[in-house]
């Protein structure tokens, strides 16, 4: 297992796509983080009218709400890039037919898909990390340069931060699941990019909108990313419930497991020609 | 290419009990064996039933046209096809049962299994961990190929030839016994053809089993020490090459003004081996007879002669008369029989 991992490690390495995404993940995630740092401190947010002065003394929640759905705007949507990486992983070798080759080094199945699924973690990661502190660290510095505290010390922040890396990892594996699945790259792609911008938080929504569909609305993928990191814009808005955050990451892993088990008992089985 | 004892002879030879007459009795883990070997596609039989041994030391060309089902029954060999029956064992194990297989077998499928972003050393070095070797083995195969020059251009620009070229340093990264190569003759000049004749008889010389497909005979032609010749699927022929070239036959064309007299003449001396040319009136072929042979009948019956000339049912006519459809007419009509009519030449040199 450890060569079928150093394998996958250079298959993804050897190639320029993954580091263009990690790129366009960090300065999205940096421009958004800005952006609505500065929307939710200067516009008509939750921080407008308060006290400087006298008065009771501002209230640490708003601040920290601010501060949470800022530095967890890459669980909330940063996640497309990681998981379009994982998918890649799988896809890619059907697309390129390199699936024949791997298998000629690797004919067990299950350790080909297993390799993936855990070569994924350490990408992850990386995504995680680069998007969780662009998202942070502009966000930071726009609080702070408003006058605002960023409350980077704050151990409910830190907490967050850290579990927002921590969905992305879990998100990167969710693809790798996915892709197995759906080997069609641009099939793959298309699907995962309409889900995860259009058809959850159109789901969400209308959701959001029965009295049943909140509890319905938050075991969707997305949702329990968000769950992860235990914040996200969409619950400080009061738009999602979201799962405690243990539960999130279940479910998420959950997703990922699913779909990598489909694609070992479909597309892994059958003949490669 | 080094011989690395240590890789060569950790094989299984368990389950082959069976001795080849042709090759090393110990050498049975680099046989590739195909016993009834059958596969559907829907209810298209691409294989049916197929045998054949494969024998370490000699190269052995495994033909057919296009769509005869050569790259599945290889495939099928390979893990990467699941026959519907039969078996396909090397050194009497299924290739998904080898330890480190691609240390035991190197394997090219097509030329077209590269990501065209990576670069040719880089395409290496992600199978060298399962292959388990160090990357300075990549750098090794490269030159062995000739793409040292091009290590680090990425596979995308590369000709048809120098990918060929690129998928066998991949096959020898391993050092294995048993190389299996399809179609590696495509795309190469006539300079590569000949630089993979040297190669793959280089190899074979080493001892070990060397497979080649390919469609056409005269590519491998002067490679091959065995031929396994497969058409809609079934077994035509397997034998060695000379043992095909007895298939090839010489024969004479003959034309006299006096098409009676030669009628007579060739029914009183080569019953049943002789022809009319269809719409040349006076002229026969006549099968397994030389030149002089019949020159001198001619003289000897006083038969004047127009014409004589040598013809010869080359390898190749051969080759297609095996492949080909089956013959819906008379003798002579054949793929085959056709084409030796039009055909003169010391084909049959090939052979020898």
């Amino acid at each position: 297992m450890s060569a079928a991992l150093r394998t996958e490690y250079r298959k993804l390495v050897s190639t320029r796509l993954w580091w263009v995404l990690l790129a366009v993940t960090g300065l999205y995630m940096a421009f958004l983080g800005g952006v609505l740092a500065l929307a939710l401190v200067l516009g008509d947010g939750p921080m407008t009218g308060l006290p400087t002065g006298d008065g009771p003394p501002p209230p640490p929640l708003d601040d920290l709400a601010v501060a949470l759905s800022v530095y967890t705007l890459a669980p909330a949507l940063g996640y497309v890039f990681p998981v379009v990486v994982g998918a890649l992983s799988v896809t890619g070798e059907f697309r390129h037919m390199t699936i024949t080759p791997t298998l000629l080094a690797e004919p067990r199945r299950s350790v080909v898909l297993g390799a993936k699924l855990l070569a994924s973690i350490p990408v992850g990661l990386v995504f995680g990390l680069v998007g969780t502190l662009a998202a942070t660290g502009a966000g930071a510095a726009a609080l702070a340069a408003s006058g605002h505290d960023p409350l980077l010390t704050d151990p409910d922040v830190l907490a967050a931060v850290g579990r927002s890396v921590l969905a992305l990892t879990v998100w990167t594996v969710v693809g790798v699941g996915f892709g197995s699945a759906l080997t069609n790259q641009v099939a793959a792609i298309v699907v995962l990019l309409a889900f995860t911008q259009f058809v959850e938080p159109t789901l969400r929504i209308f959701l959001g909108a029965v009295e049943w569909g909140a509890g319905v609305a938050r075991w969707l993928p997305g949702a329990a990313g968000e769950a992860i990191a235990g914040s996200s814009f969409y619950s400080t808005a009061g738009l999602a419930e979201l799962l405690p955050w243990e539960q999130g990451l279940l479910v998420l892993v959950g997703y990922g497991v699913a779909l990598a088990a489909v694609g070992r008992l479909t597309t892994f089985r059958r003949d490669v020609t | 290419m080094t011989q690395d004892d240590t890789t060569r002879h950790d094989g299984h030879r368990t389950g082959q009990p069976e001795v080849s007459p042709h090759g090393d009795p110990h050498d049975a883990a680099g046989v590739v064996e195909v016993r009834g070997l059958t596969k559907t596609f829907g209810t298209v039989r691409a294989v049916d039933d197929l045998s054949f041994r494969v024998l370490p030391g000699r190269v052995t060309g495994f033909l057919g046209p296009n769509g005869a089902g050569k790259t599945t029954t290889l495939r099928m060999l390979l893990g990467l096809v699941r026959p519907t029956a039969g078996t396909a064992t090397i050194g009497g194990l299924p290739y998904a049962a080898l330890q480190r297989p691609q240390r035991v077998v190197g394997a090219a499928l097509e030329a077209a299994s590269f990501h065209p972003g990576r670069t040719a050393r880089d395409h290496l070095r992600v199978y060298a961990p399962q292959v388990g070797v160090p990357d300075a083995r990549c750098d090794e195969v490269l030159a062995l190929v000739g793409l040292t020059e091009v290590a680090h251009r990425r596979v995308g620009g590369f000709s048809l030839g120098m990918r060929q070229r690129l998928g066998l340093a991949t096959t020898l990264l391993g050092d294995p016994r048993v190389l299996v190569l399809d179609e590696p003759a495509n795309g190469l000049d006539p300079e590569g053809i000949r630089w993979l004749r040297d190669v793959l008889r280089h190899l074979a010389r080493e001892g070990r089993t060397v497979l080649v497909s390919s469609h056409v005979l005269p590519e491998v032609q002067q490679t091959v020490d065995d031929v396994v010749i497969i058409a809609r699927g079934r077994l035509v022929h397997a034998s060695s090459l000379a043992g095909l070239a007895a298939l090839t036959r010489t024969g004479v064309r003959v034309t006299s003004p006096d098409a009676e007299g030669l009628r007579r003449l060739a029914e009183q001396r080569w019953a049943g081996r002789w022809r009319d040319v269809p719409e040349r009136p006076g002229t026969l072929t006549i099968d397994d007879v030389d030149a002089p042979g019949v020159g001198h009948a001619a003289f000897l019956a006083g038969l004047e002669l127009h014409g004589l000339t040598e013809t010869s049912v080359g390898l190749e006519d051969v080759f297609l008369r095996l492949t080909g459809e089956p013959p819906v007419g008379p003798a002579g009509t054949s793929a085959g029989g056709a084409s030796a009519v039009g055909r003169t030449g010391p084909d049959g040199e090939v052979a020898a």
